[in-house]
């Protein structure tokens, strides 16, 4: 009873100076949390995000360019290839399904891909999910007609029946609007993949939209290509022949690893963030010492009263050692709101810039262990002003300090 | 035997000149079991520094203080503080109640470093001296007349064999500097404490059979070497 009601009371004497350090150590937790779930998260989350497929077959350049920008939706296109790759592709034994998607207009900054409809029916998301539409019917692959995303659904407010007209380019110019006009007949279910943040046209829209260079009013962007059986084999010979063999295309596969390239990239993001993140708890620990070992001269006469009623040296340095831990308890539980704010925070910025869903919620092994190591750096920080505490002489400090 | 048994006992200081200054020189005290002894003391006479080693909060340079057949010079310094919690109460001049408790939690505190928290006894305490009505209180919402008699409840707190008051009523108006004082006398009386009270009040002083020059019993302040902190 006498340790923690001596530190309850501490705390309490001390309140402004308890919660303001205590802020600090949640500002420090929170931010050394969201750090490391943001980089695992997205890490697995983005080289979970394969929107179905197993590769992606583009034009010549980089494997990256082409899976951000045919997959995620991101990215500048490398190019177009032939719509005869396309179907060379398709006709392999090896293929389950092959998506063509054609890219290279918007609308008020999220991108208008043209495909073919094979997508909403024959796409298996992970878990077994398909494409499931909320509201509407697919597109008629002749008819100037639209399927929504979910989450472009949501921002435009856009439904079955509405029309728009299509921007040329990747990137929103409202100077540079296509004179065709579509009307949306369906909008998706959110699948928590970037294809939420598409909206979907027939193919030969893209292709045949006014502005667009008529000789290459065939070509296609990518094909997305899902395999009939997991065995690396058939992948292998293809990566061989478009990769090795050729030098017209490229083949990326696996999709994950290629991602995965993509952090490796942006690693030093991280060391820096967590570099920062550590830097903030370090300051945070030296404010309870500094907080706590500044609050010592008006603690004398306490201590003193304390070792005259017979509390021990150990006692006492016990007390305020167990004060700073104490502290650092209180910020790491307001820490996880914090945590929880930026995690709230980030994950809506990465949904609508990428379409990736990362969950605030989910558990980590940070939380177990950044709140262990701020309260044992806390304590520790708390034996500097628990050895002044130690030291104080009794007799010197009962008389009342005026 | 003695209850208090102190022989040959100095304590000095080193002055900011770095010239040692004797201010305790006792060459013998005697206090009984359960008895109730008033010492007048100047200030200077080295009260406060007497009090304090026969507490153990100093250390003697030399000499014996015997507490209950306990020999508290030759202890360590946890000994002596375990000493003080279970042997010793401490009434000060200035009280010294710890200001963010409340009544109940001063006496429960000075429990806790002795025998442990009785509550009962702690709410019981409380009420002899007149607070019973005042268990959640804080210091600085009663008057200076309660605030002492929460010290007294403190310092009866955990049984002591003595208490010693170190101008207990210096800071109260006369009246109640002697509703102090008898309450002080009468529950160390009725826990079975002895009572070393100093003192320059001359009606306090009057009030015990038994008292003495602190002065003449300090040959360190009778020869005018005092300057005790």
């Amino acid at each position: 009873m006498t340790l923690p009601l001596m530190v309850r009371k501490s705390l309490r004497q001390h309140l402004l100076s308890t919660w303001i350090t205590a802020f600090s150590i949640a500002l420090a937790g929170g931010l050394l949390m969201a750090v490391w779930v943001v980089k695992d998260q997205s890490q697995t989350a983005f080289a979970g995000v394969n929107a179905g497929f197993d590769a992606v077959l583009g034009a010549r350049g980089s494997k990256l360019q082409l899976v951000l920008n045919t997959v995620f939706h991101l990215e500048e296109s490398p190019g177009n290839i032939p719509f005869s790759d396309y179907e060379q592709i398709r006709s392999n034994a090896a293929v389950r399904v092959a998506i063509p998607i054609a890219l290279g207009d918007n609308y008020l900054g999220y991108r208008v891909v043209g495909t073919v409809t094979n997508l909403f029916h024959d796409v298996e998301l992970s878990g077994g999910r398909r494409f499931a539409l909320e509201a509407g019917r697919s597109f008629d692959p002749n008819l100037r007609e639209a399927v929504v995303g979910g989450f472009v659904a949501r921002r435009l407010g856009l439904k079955p029946g509405d029309k728009f007209q299509p921007y040329h380019g990747l990137i929103f110019n409202p100077n540079d609007q296509h004179a065709e006009t579509y009307v949306v007949v369906g909008v998706l279910e959110p699948s928590n993949t970037p294809a939420d943040r598409v909206i979907w046209i027939p193919l030969q829209g893209v292709q045949l939209m006014t502005g667009h260079d008529p000789k290459s009013a065939s070509d296609i962007s990518g094909v997305l290509i899902k395999f009939k059986d997991t065995s690396p084999l058939t992948a292998r010979q293809l990566d061989l022949f478009y990769n090795k063999q050729g030098n017209r295309l490229t083949f990326a596969w696996p999709i994950a690893q290629i991602v995965a390239q993509l952090f490796n990239k942006i690693a030093w993001v991280d060391k820096v963030l967590a570099l920062v993140a550590y830097l903030v708890a370090l300051v945070a620990t030296g404010s309870i010492l500094v907080s706590i070992y500044n609050s010592m001269k008006e603690r004398r006469r306490d201590i003193a009263i304390l070792r005259a009623l017979g509390a021990r040296r150990r006692t006492i340095f016990a007390a305020v050692v167990l004060e700073a831990a104490a502290i650092a308890v209180l910020g790491m539980i307001l820490a996880f709101v914090i945590h929880l704010g930026i995690m709230t925070g980030v994950a809506s910025v990465v949904r609508a810039e990428t379409g990736v869903v990362l969950d605030p919620w989910a558990p980590h092994l940070v939380m177990l262990w950044a709140p262990a190591g701020m309260v044992a750096l806390a304590a520790l920080a708390g034996v500097v002003p628990a050895w002044k505490a130690y030291r104080i002489p009794v007799a010197e400090n009962l008389a009342p300090v005026s | 035997m003695a209850l208090l048994e102190i022989r040959d006992l100095k304590k000095s200081y080193v002055s900011p000149e770095g010239a040692p200054t004797v201010v305790v020189d006792v060459p013998s005290f005697q206090l009984a079991a359960s008895h109730q002894v008033a010492l007048s003391g100047e200030s200077g006479s080295g009260k406060t520094t007497f009090l304090n080693l026969i507490a153990g909060i100093l250390a003697p340079d030399s000499g014996s203080i015997r507490i209950d057949g306990v020999e508290v010079s030759s202890l360590p310094e946890a000994a002596r503080d375990r000493l003080r919690a279970t042997k010793i109460g401490y009434i000060f001049q200035t009280f010294n109640l710890l200001q963010g408790y409340t009544c109940l939690e001063n006496v429960l505190l000075g429990m806790s470093f002795g025998p442990g928290p009785n509550r009962g006894f702690a709410e019981a305490l409380l009420r002899r001296v007149g607070l019973g009505d005042r268990l959640r209180h804080y210091p600085r919402q009663l008057s200076t007349g309660q605030q002492q008699r929460v010290a007294v409840a403190r310092a009866l707190a955990n049984r002591p064999k003595v208490v010693l008051a170190d101008e207990p009523t210096g800071n109260l108006d006369h009246r109640a500097a002697g509703d102090a004082l008898k309450l002080i006398r009468e529950a160390c009386e009725e826990n079975g404490a002895a009572l070393l009270l100093v003192s320059h009040d001359r009606d306090v002083l009057a009030a015990f059979e038994h008292h003495q020059d602190l002065a003449k019993l300090n040959r360190a302040a009778a020869a005018g070497k005092e300057g005790c902190p």
